[in-house]
């Protein structure tokens, strides 16, 4: 049985991985589960420069969900590659490094530095971010300036690059085409989508920075189709992930397209995740008679595997 | 285990000195626990026994377990609770319903499972058999995080509990059966002195405050006003603070408190860094 993957040049033992900014950088989990298992480590977003990140109450539970404005705290790249490379280094299976910045050289010059270290699996570049340069608008939601981004950071190095797709937009497919045409070997698909929440009591917004990110299971039928609407329109792999915590989720976006998926809100309360959906899947392609999952891949399509009528029994 | 050795995290305990930053403290494990027993206490606070083998025997005082009220199905986060006390393999929290999953936990029975997460984050210092008297500061749920801390100080000291009312003054009788001095403030006056717990505290240190040290956990407000008093006396103090969690284990960042550093200060995980920080290190005004 093959649950082996490719994306863009890495390649991942299964297609379970992890979403940036909820996995740490994957040391915080090894008293809990064994980081070999998983298809990749993705670790928490880095630019160049230490980042303290935004005041409290920086997050809040809603139906479903929670709503995220961190403001990407992170040691910086030197603080990376000092406190926590040496452990991931030594990992056996592949780190995703998602990094980010406030202006395309920034972009190229992170990238530059960890393209220097030996044994990186792959960048992704979490583009939901303003550039401050041009005036804050944001390198996910303009077209032309995500291109901007990927061909620097194409340029600045031979890894595999990821470029994470910000969900706040009208239709995703002009920006995954524009992503693959400057360069990039994947997607990532989806980022948290722009929300908030009112405290009625103290009549203000919940979070200090009044706005935030939602993810969790309420986000997972809009990833889903945006991982849909991707999957037609580009050649590259795609990475899956919204609310996904459970097998079940994870064959969602494998059929609508995905190549591998990450797991991200579902580990803080259930840290046990994604390993439980690697043997899912494993008991899914023998209970199926599936010799590889990229059977799998995209299967939902019409005219591409078992037909809409079959019952497939999810573990 | 298909591919090649589990990949192990350095270890560093609770109790070490902290440098930034810190990977990670007291080995945690994820543990599904049995309710013994879950009891009304008084007003709104319930008493929860559990079994927990691989948490009980190794939480440190001040350290804390990051809940999953399974019938809880919308709201997926974790709810952290200070240990209050252990007993062989099982623990027990003192908790206060104020919200779904407090209440969602009160209807919880024996027999019923919770996912526990834990021992967590930075505890208090255990005094030394030679070292400072302690006085603890506890306002409502507070006295939860203090209870180990008295039981394993090989010092006894002085134990101020405050509350609003009579209801709020919780396992007075144990601090005494311990054989701790207890002084309680209630600020209707229901039950011991009326006022806010920190006058007493206040009036014990213009009596006396040298060889003394302070260990709180209550309200911001009142851990501030613990701060300003160990100032003034120039006395150390150790607060555990509150603060909403996503993960319980440092990786969402959302807990985080402002903390000096030699240039000035950072974002700290209460949950790992924390709960308890050295008053001297929190940097109050950063976060105003
Ligand atoms: C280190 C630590 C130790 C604690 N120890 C105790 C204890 O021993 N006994 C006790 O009764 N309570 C304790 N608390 C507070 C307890 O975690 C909250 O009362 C509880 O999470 C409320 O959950 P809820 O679903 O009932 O409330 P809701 O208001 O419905 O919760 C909504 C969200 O806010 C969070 N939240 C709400 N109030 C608090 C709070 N005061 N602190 C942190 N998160 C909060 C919840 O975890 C949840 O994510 C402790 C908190 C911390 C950080
Ligand atoms: C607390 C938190 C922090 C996050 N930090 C990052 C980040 O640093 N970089 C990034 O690209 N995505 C970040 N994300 C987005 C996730 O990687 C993921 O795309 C999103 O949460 C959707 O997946 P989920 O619903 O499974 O969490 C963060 C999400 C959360 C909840
Ligand atoms: S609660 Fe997630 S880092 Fe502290």
């Amino acid at each position: 049985m093959n649950l082996a993957v490719q994306i863009g040049g890495l390649a991942l033992p299964n297609p379970v991985t992890v979403a940036s900014g909820t996995f740490g950088y994957g040391v915080e989990y090894a008293q809990l589960l064994d980081l070999n298992q998983l298809g990749a480590v993705v670790v928490k977003g880095i630019r160049r420069d230490p980042v303290r990140g935004n005041p409290t109450p920086r997050l809040v539970e809603v139906t479903s969900g929670l709503i995220n404005a961190i403001g990407l705290q992170g040691p910086g790249v030197d603080g990376f590659i000092r406190s926590y490379w040496p452990f991931l280094q030594q990992l056996k299976v592949p780190t995703i490094i998602n990094i980010w910045g406030t202006s395309v050289e920034e972009y190229a010059e992170v990238a530059r530095r960890l393209d220097a270290l030996s044994g990186v699996g792959a960048l992704e570049l979490n583009v939901s971010c303003p550039n401050i340069k041009e005036g804050g608008a944001q390198f996910g939601t303009d077209p032309a300036l995500l291109r901007q981004v990927v061909a620097a950071c194409r340029a600045a190095t031979r890894l595999p690059l990821i470029t994470k797709l910000s969900p706040n937009v009208v239709s995703i497919v002009p920006y995954a085409q524009a992503a693959e045409a400057a360069g990039s070997d994947a997607l990532s698909i989806m980022n948290s989508y722009p929300a908030m929440a009112i405290d009625v009591e103290t009549r203000r917004p919940v979070l200090a920075n009044v706005t935030g990110g939602l993810s969790g299971p309420c986000i997972k039928p809009i990833a889903l189709k945006l991982v849909w609407e991707a999957a037609q329109a580009v050649r590259i792999p795609i990475i899956g992930m919204g609310g996904i915590q459970n097998t079940a989720d994870a064959l969602e976006f494998i059929m609508a397209g995905a190549t591998a998926v990450a797991v991200g809100t579902a580990n803080f309360y259930a840290p046990q995740t994604a390993l439980q959906i690697i043997a899912g899947l494993r008991q899914f392609m023998r209970q199926e008679n599936l010799a590889d999952v990229r059977q799998l891949i995209g299967c939902a399509r019409a005219g591409k595997g078992r037909a809409p009528e079959a019952t497939v029994r999810h573990p | 285990m298909t591919r090649g050795g589990a990949a192990r995290a350095p270890k560093q305990c609770a109790g070490q000195a902290r440098t930034a930053p810190p990977p990670v403290c007291a080995p945690m494990v994820e543990q599904t626990a049995q309710i013994i027993a879950n009891e009304r206490d008084t007003g709104p606070y319930f008493r929860l026994r559990v079994r927990a083998p691989l948490i009980a025997p190794r939480v440190q005082p001040g350290q804390f377990v990051h809940v999953r009220i399974l019938p809880l199905k919308h709201a997926l986060l974790r709810r952290p609770f200070s240990v209050f006390q252990v007993a062989g393999d099982t623990l027990s929290l003192l908790y206060k319903t104020i919200g779904q999953g407090t209440e969602a936990l009160a209807r919880m029975r024996p027999g019923e499972e919770l996912s526990l997460l834990g021992p967590l984050g930075h505890g208090f210092t255990v005094p030394r058999p030679d070292g400072e008297i302690p006085l603890l500061v506890a306002g409502g749920y507070g006295m939860a995080a203090l209870y180990l801390l008295a039981q394993r100080s090989p010092r006894k000291g002085l134990v101020f509990v405050g509350g609003r009312q009579r209801a709020d003054i919780l396992c007075e009788a144990e601090f005494r059966a311990l054989g701790w001095e207890v002084r309680v403030t209630t600020e209707d006056g229901s039950h011991g002195e009326k006022g806010v717990v920190t006058e007493p505290l206040r009036a014990e240190l213009q009596r006396r405050a040298p060889g003394r040290k302070l260990f709180a956990c209550g309200p911001t407000p009142m851990l501030r006003a613990v701060g300003r008093l160990a100032a003034e006396h120039g006395l150390p103090a150790e607060l555990s603070l509150d603060q909403h969690m996503g993960c319980g284990i440092g990786v969402c960042l959302a807990c985080v408190v402002p903390i000096k550093t030699a240039g000035g200060w950072e974002y700290q995980r209460t949950c790992t860094e924390g709960p308890v920080f050295d008053f001297r290190q929190i940097a109050w005004e950063a976060a105003e």
